[in-house]
């Protein structure tokens, strides 16, 4: 019961710019559920990459049942036993489950080396059968729900005869009753004697499931405890760690009049009941976990997609905004979360990506190459974005710098509400703090600025009010004197007690 | 010259003027100025539409229903001809038919979120379909002369054709809306990443109903001076110069994906396809041998790029 299945020693992988993992410990009994917590970005994916033979460490040792091993790819770790079952799902949505589940494994009738559709169906029944699952093998994936999906992927693991089961938030998606169904498969699936690792933001999920927490932090070990042994806040706080650090100055600048107001916004399946306000100079800061509908309705303000309800109003004035051309129009900005994709036009140049949101301002519709430069050289300056020329491809930036020339478009149309959704994701310190200073100078030329992050320290570093969203609602307000790590994340994980915390 | 060589616009002259040393040596009526500018009118009509074909696959779409708009917007006029309207109502007609062709590929595609392949793919169908439904297998003749001078004409006081002096005109205006406005750069833009495009702004809807109904106004364009040329008006005029002008689009350096391209690309090809061509026409090759030619050299415009790359590659690592 208590062999160790998997050691992982040492562990440390870095990225360019980022230590991701940092002297990490890990191991895994056979036989228990192993919960892995922490903020995001804390290094529980990588780790759980590194396992998987994703990615590779740069320094430590991984055993498996005390043999030194090492996994090149995906496969040397399937082959030792080791299945995932990650965030976003692999599944093949046209295929039939049985050929989800034996996909790269077929069976096959000795002779010819064709398909073994009986035996496949048949295994796959079998399998169904011993996770409770009343599902037709020959039925398509597109035709299950998620977490039917989720079950599918487990029967595939267990189809190779996995001994460690590495889960990465499993129930993000499920609800309550869905999840509480996996949770009796995982169960069941810990007494037959397979190791379960088990990442979740839900920390009451990790209390109710698991037999052990180990907690991560900025990428280091923080600590292993028995779920017994331990209380959710001394989790929180151990994944909170450190009390707020001046990383982030704050200019206390003068709040004005009221820029913005949104009034019970909905969209279905993404949120409901949204409304707050923003004021001139203010920072708005939307706390919350993955998922929780605050990207979804920064979208929908900024008229990517159509509210189902709800209105806004600028200066005081309704406005209908029906396209993000509108909402540039009314002054609204939105820096998205992706910006490789949604972002910049990755093949064109600076100036091409800074000019390409005030086409439309230039005299007569005519390209001016000088004025082109000219804006464009301000903002590279104003930014100190790092770069041979304005005729610098976008896709030729670093993270940070290309950041920097999203904003700068953004600035070029000069917003009077301007929304960033994860600004300094993926970019390093430096850029970081660059950014976090240029959003203060903007909050003091009198802009409203609403900031989306999934890092707790920036949010209450640079805010001045926060919201926190939890499964599409607003769970909680704080003002900037009254927020901590703890209440937010209380509320962002849905603890009741935080709304009484709060205001 | 290697940097030379990496632009498309520039293998495309060389090619040009590999075919003109070679066909002017192999015959002593190909370098004659007036044979050489009468046998562009069999480039002009597909040049016409691939000005702003070149726009529609630079924004990453694609139009495979011009040369079934030009068959029914001809048979609208040919109609209305007949019925007595007189040619120049008849012409204007047939414009506006042919820019209600486009309308209607834009509408489809930015409306119901068809891709663009899929969309007029149907409607190359369609509006062929309704080509033979109008007409049947009936021709019909007797357009007046003053209509043929349109097509078959010389601008007044030289001895350049009109077709050819209209597919210029085209060429410099789409070519300066391509390169100077910002019209042109939104086009780029959007063939690189919609996404981004919309995310900033840009009215993307709109721009492509823009390009799809320009596209259809000047299938409707090339429709007339085919007739004018032509004398007369069939269903199954035009059959396959979709894929001619595509051709033509890509060999002038335009990316099938979007995003890239130059308009003096795309006159250089359709030169190039020109000339060849008539070259050929003049030492009696069978027309049918002319389909191999053009895509011979549409493999070596696409390889030599990638060629020059792996030779400078090697080159490198013995440096």
């Amino acid at each position: 019961m208590s062999r160790k299945l998997l050691e992982l020693r040492g562990i440390s992988k870095r990225f360019p710019g980022v230590v991701a993992l940092d002297n990490v410990e890990f191991d895994l009994k056979a036989g228990e559920i192993h919960a892995l917590v922490g903020e995001n970005g804390a290094g529980k994916s990588t780790l759980l990459k590194i396992t998987t033979g994703v990615h590779q460490l740069d320094e430590g040792s991984i055993f498996l049942g005390g043999e030194p091993v090492t996994f090149n790819n995906p496969l040397d770790a399937k082959k030792a036993g080791i299945a995932a079952i990650y965030q976003e799902h692999t599944c093949f949505p046209q295929l039939s489950i049985s050929e989800n589940v034996f996909m790269g494994h077929p069976l096959v009738s000795n002779r010819l080396q064709r398909i073994d559709w009986k035996g496949m169906h048949q295994r796959t029944k079998q399998l169904l059968q011993e996770l409770e699952i009343n599902l037709d093998p020959k039925t398509t994936m597109n035709m299950l729900n998620v977490a039917e999906r989720q079950l599918v992927e487990i029967a595939k693991a267990l189809s190779l005869d996995s001994k460690i089961l590495l889960m990465d938030e499993p129930t993000s998606s499920l609800t309550i009753q869905e999840a509480e169904r996996l949770f009796a498969v995982i169960r069941r699936l810990r007494d037959d004697g397979v190791a379960i690792v088990f990442i979740s933001h839900r920390l009451d999920e990790v209390f109710e499931l698991s037999d052990r927490i180990t907690v991560l932090r900025d990428g280091k070990y923080i600590g292993t405890k028995d779920t017994k042994e331990i209380t959710t806040q001394e989790v929180i706080r151990w994944m909170v760690g450190r009390s707020m650090d001046e990383l982030y100055p704050k200019k206390d600048v003068p709040i004005g009049g009221e820029l913005l107001e949104v009034k019970n916004l909905a969209r279905h399946g993404e949120f409901r009941e949204i409304s707050f306000t923003v004021r001139e100079g203010e920072i708005l800061g939307i706390a919350g976990l993955v998922g929780a509908g605050r990207t979804e309705m920064a979208r929908a303000i900024f008229g990517i997609t159509p509210l189902d309800q709800g209105e806004i109003w600028l200066n005081g004035e309704r406005t209908k905004i029906k396209s993000p051309r509108d909402a540039l129009r009314h002054g609204i900005a939105y820096l998205p979360e992706d910006r490789q994709d949604h972002g910049l036009v990755l093949a064109m140049d600076i100036s091409q990506n800074t000019t390409i949101s005030i086409l439309d301002r230039f005299k007569y519709r005519l390209l001016n190459k000088d004025q082109e430069t000219e804006i464009t050289e301000k903002y590279i300056e104003l930014l100190s974005i790092r770069t041979s020329g304005c005729t610098q491809l976008a896709r030729n930036l670093s993270g940070g710098n290309q950041q920097k020339v999203v904003l700068a478009k953004w600035m070029a149309t000069e917003p009077r509400i301007l929304i960033l959704d994860e600004p300094t994701k993926g970019i390093d310190v430096q850029a970081k703090a660059a950014v976090h200073t240029l959003i203060g100078e903007l909050a003091e030329q009198g802009l409203g600025i609403i900031i989306i992050s999934s890092e707790l320290p920036e949010v209450i570093g640079i805010s001045d009010r926060i919201l926190v969203m939890h499964e599409g609602r607003i769970a909680a307000e704080f003002k900037r004197d009254q927020a901590t790590q703890e209440g937010i994340l209380q509320a962002a994980i849905g603890r009741s007690g935080a709304e009484a915390d709060a205001v | 010259m290697r940097k030379l060589l990496r632009h498309w616009e520039f293998i495309l002259l060389i090619l040009l003027v590999g075919v003109f040393i070679l066909m002017s040596n192999l015959s002593p009526y190909f370098l004659n100025l007036r044979n050489l500018l009468d046998s562009t009118v069999h480039f002009t009509e597909k040049g016409v539409i691939a000005v702003c074909m070149a726009f529609i696959i630079i924004s990453g779409n694609m139009d495979l229903s011009v040369a079934s708009n030009m068959a029914m917007s001809a048979a609208v006029m040919g109609i209305a001809f007949r019925s007595g309207i007189g040619i120049w109502p008849s012409a204007l007609l047939c414009l506006l038919v042919g820019m209600a062709g486009g309308l209607f590929n834009g509408l489809i595609i930015t409306r119901v979120k068809l891709p663009a392949m899929v969309a007029t793919l149907a409607t190359f169908s369609l509006y062929r379909g309704i080509a033979y439904v109008l007409l049947g297998n009936q021709a019909i003749t007797g357009y007046p002369y003053e209509f043929a001078t349109l097509g078959q004409g010389y601008f007044p006081g030289t001895n350049i054709p009109n077709q050819f002096v209209i597919f210029i005109a085209l060429a410099v205006i789409f070519g300066f809306i391509l390169h100077k406005t910002t019209f042109g750069r939104s086009v780029y833009a959007i063939g690189n990443n919609e996404d981004a495009c919309r995310y900033s702004g840009l009215p993307v809807d709109r721009i492509k109903v823009i390009l799809f109904t320009v596209n259809g106004l000047l299938a409707g364009l090339a429709a007339v001076l085919l007739t004018s040329r032509i004398y007369s008006t069939r269903p199954n005029i035009a059959l396959n110069y979709e894929l001619e002008i595509i051709t033509a689009v890509v060999l002038g350096g335009v990316s099938i994906k979007g995003g890239r391209g130059s308009m003096i690309g795309v006159v250089l090809a359709l030169f190039l396809i020109g000339a060849s061509r008539f070259g050929m026409s003049l030492l009696n090759i069978p027309g049918q041998m002319m389909t191999v030619v053009i895509g011979l050299m549409l493999i070596i415009a696409i390889l030599l790029p990638q060629l020059l790359d792996r030779l400078s590659g090697k080159q490198g690592k013995t440096a």
